[in-house]
């Protein structure tokens, strides 16, 4: 069964200034082991694709108007809050662009690790390692003890320690190892990361890109990398899909896509890069503007 | 945290002695002759010349200063110029009724005010925000005295549930206790009745009192609630299975209450400073009553002592607000 299959969806959003149509008809199946890398620029539709997913658009400002998203077969678009919780977290794990914002600055990172494993622990106690119908103070131990070991795998020193510490204690990069650990803590089937390296400078960007690919080639699972950066697609990525205002234009595996582009759009992407023969001064945009929803 | 407790308790003592100037030379420089007035209508110029003797307020200024300050440091803080009762005693009986007050207010406004605010950011436009915004406007726009006075016509007139005034009725024999609250005192002796009858007193005023921070602690828990709820961490938190719930009541809460806390620290010393309008209408025997007594008949000595005191738990209080932030924001703490 296909790990993530969305098919046609189009969905739009409410403003003060009425309704504007964001997504037009996206077609994407990820499977487990892939890495599909989603390129396009700011306002395309990337990141709205991602929300939807665990679907986290509330309903009151954006509305799908058609279509489906699959996640191993169970349309999320019709599944009540109580289902999507039981994936969130535990099925499908999330990160975001700015770890600086993304942790809560006043709880001690501990807590937080914590009181994710405990959800994806409640959902499926085999996440911790303990059978199904384990006790609540197991599970507590369990997912402290597994908070710990994360931390360890993501590459933050004496994890024992630093679990108690807050997110300010922390650097950019070390922060963004935090947010994979939370998002990885309860063994999800998928990941969705939303820029992860964009707010990272370009030396730990490397490294965080490496403990995502490592990560994911350990477990085996599926994951939507959303960036607007090429050479993260080109670096980790296994496939992917060339966004342009709601649409996807061009989709496939990275050789095909980068190498022998078809369409005129993904040209124009790959020739915005500088190169060594850039002249000064010589960058070149891209037309056409992005629809604007407030 | 514990040094930084000692430096700031050590800075009060310039504070105070600053005040001592102020607040001595502001009471000294207004207009009249208080000595005139205590000696009576009919006193000769001898025996007004006796009494200013007598209170050594024919020394000059800073001698009278100097007299004042050593004698604070030792805990004589003056004898009123009428009463010829020591400041200091009188103070320690009006004061515990003033606090007890102002904390049931406090108490009122911060046990409604926080989850109403919540309630209000979360239900944006709903039902709760409308209510809450409509207790905000009349809660900072009535004046407390006649908030006061529509409460005793509906509770004690109309529907005869509470008493009229006072804080305790003269023919019963109120708890004693280490607090001096009537509450706290009878809850530590076990004595239900005593209680009973100190809260029926106590909750109108406090009530009429309790409406303003109420009304203001309200609006900014709103306020930061909503801001707080469009932080990117709220997402990850919603993005990784948190239950909203646990989101609200564990992650947003405890960010939201910082500005908070300032608001409420705030309230507790404009509260002290002003609960004399709600102490008239309730007759409720406490520092502002005796404060306004002194003020009206140029009684100096108690004007001094009760500005004070205002302003010692002023100090404290403020002290104990920046000591919160610690506990709510760990990224100001102390060292």
């Amino acid at each position: 069964m296909t790990l993530l299959d969305i098919k046609n969806l189009n969905l739009s959003m409410r403003s003060f200034e009425g309704e504007t149509q964001i997504l037009h008809g996206i077609d994407l199946q990820v499977e487990r082991g892939e890495i599909w890398g989603m390129v396009g620029e700011t306002g395309s539709g990337k990141s709205l694709t991602g929300l939807s997913v665990s679907r986290l658009i509330p309903p009151a400002t954006g509305r799908y108007l058609a279509g489906s998203i699959a996640f191993e077969g169970r349309d999320v678009l019709k599944a009540s809050e109580k289902e999507m919780r039981t994936l969130r977290g535990r099925k499908i794990g999330m990160i975001f662009q700015d770890p600086t914002t993304n942790l809560n600055p006043v709880f001690r990172i501990g807590t937080q690790l914590v009181d994710v494993a405990l959800h994806a622990g409640h959902a499926d106690p085999t996440v911790l390692g303990l059978e199904p119908g384990a006790s609540s103070r197991d599970l507590k131990k369990a997912a402290k003890r597994v908070s710990v070991e994360m931390l360890d795998k993501v590459g933050i020193p004496k994890a024992a320690e630093r679990i108690h510490d807050y997110p300010h204690q922390f650097s950019g990069g070390m922060k963004q190892r935090v947010l994979i650990a939370m998002a990885m803590i309860g063994k999800p089937d998928l990941l969705i990361a939303d820029e992860p390296t964009t707010a990272l400078d370009v030396s730990v960007q490397a490294q965080i890109l490496k403990l995502i690919h490592d990560l994911v080639a350990e477990r085996n699972i599926g994951v939507l990398m959303i960036t607007h950066n090429l050479g993260v697609v080109a670096q980790i990525c296994s496939h992917v899909a060339v966004m342009y205002r709601g649409r996807i234009l061009e989709s496939g595996s990275v050789m095909d896509v980068l190498k022998r582009p078809s369409h005129v759009y993904t040209q124009a992407l790959l020739n915005s890069i500088p190169t060594a023969h850039t002249k000064r001064g010589e960058l070149r945009g891209l037309g056409g503007v992005m629809p604007e929803v407030q | 945290m514990i040094l930084y407790t000692l430096r700031r308790l050590v800075l009060l003592i310039p504070m105070l002695i600053g005040l001592t100037m102020i607040v001595f030379a502001i009471a000294r420089l207004l207009p009249g002759d208080p000595v005139a007035l205590a000696a009576g209508p009919n006193a000769t110029p001898d025996v007004i010349e006796s009494v200013r003797q007598e209170f050594g307020l024919d020394k000059s200024l800073p001698l009278q200063y100097w007299a004042y300050v050593t004698g604070l440091v030792q805990g004589d803080w003056g004898v009123s110029i009428f009463t010829r009762r020591p400041v200091f005693e009188d103070i320690m009986t009006f004061l515990p009724a003033t606090l007890e007050l102002v904390a049931a207010a406090m108490l009122i406004a911060i046990v409604l005010g926080i989850p109403l605010g919540l309630a209000a950011a979360v239900y944006r436009n709903g039902f709760v925000d409308y209510l809450t915004r409509t207790v905000a406007l009349g809660g900072i726009a009535m004046p407390r005295f006649f908030l006061g006075l529509l409460l005793q016509l509906m509770f004690v007139s109309w529907l005869d549930i509470l008493p009229l005034s006072g804080r305790f009725p003269l023919i019963e024999i109120p708890p004693e206790g280490p607090t001096g609250f009537y509450t706290i005192d009878s809850i530590l002796a076990g004595d239900w009745y005593s209680l009973t009858i100190a809260l029926q007193h106590l909750a109108l005023p406090a009530f009429a009192m309790s409406l303003s921070p109420l009304a203001t602690i309200m609006r900014m828990m709103r306020a930061s609630t909503i801001e707080v709820l469009q932080q990117d961490f709220v997402m990850t938190e919603r993005a990784l299975g948190i239950s909203n719930t646990k989101i609200l009541f564990k992650y947003v809460l405890k960010n939201a209450m910082t500005s908070t806390l300032t608001v409420i620290g705030l309230y507790v010393s404009w509260l002290l400073g002003g609960t004399v309008l709600v102490e008239t209408v309730f007759d409720w025997p406490g520092l502002g009553l005796y404060a306004t007594q002194a003020i009206l008949s140029q009684d100096f000595m108690p004007v001094i002592g009760v500005t004070l005191v205002i302003a010692m738990i002023y100090l404290v209080t403020m002290l104990i607000v920046d000591l919160l932030y610690g506990v709510f924001n760990p990224r100001v703490r102390y060292t």
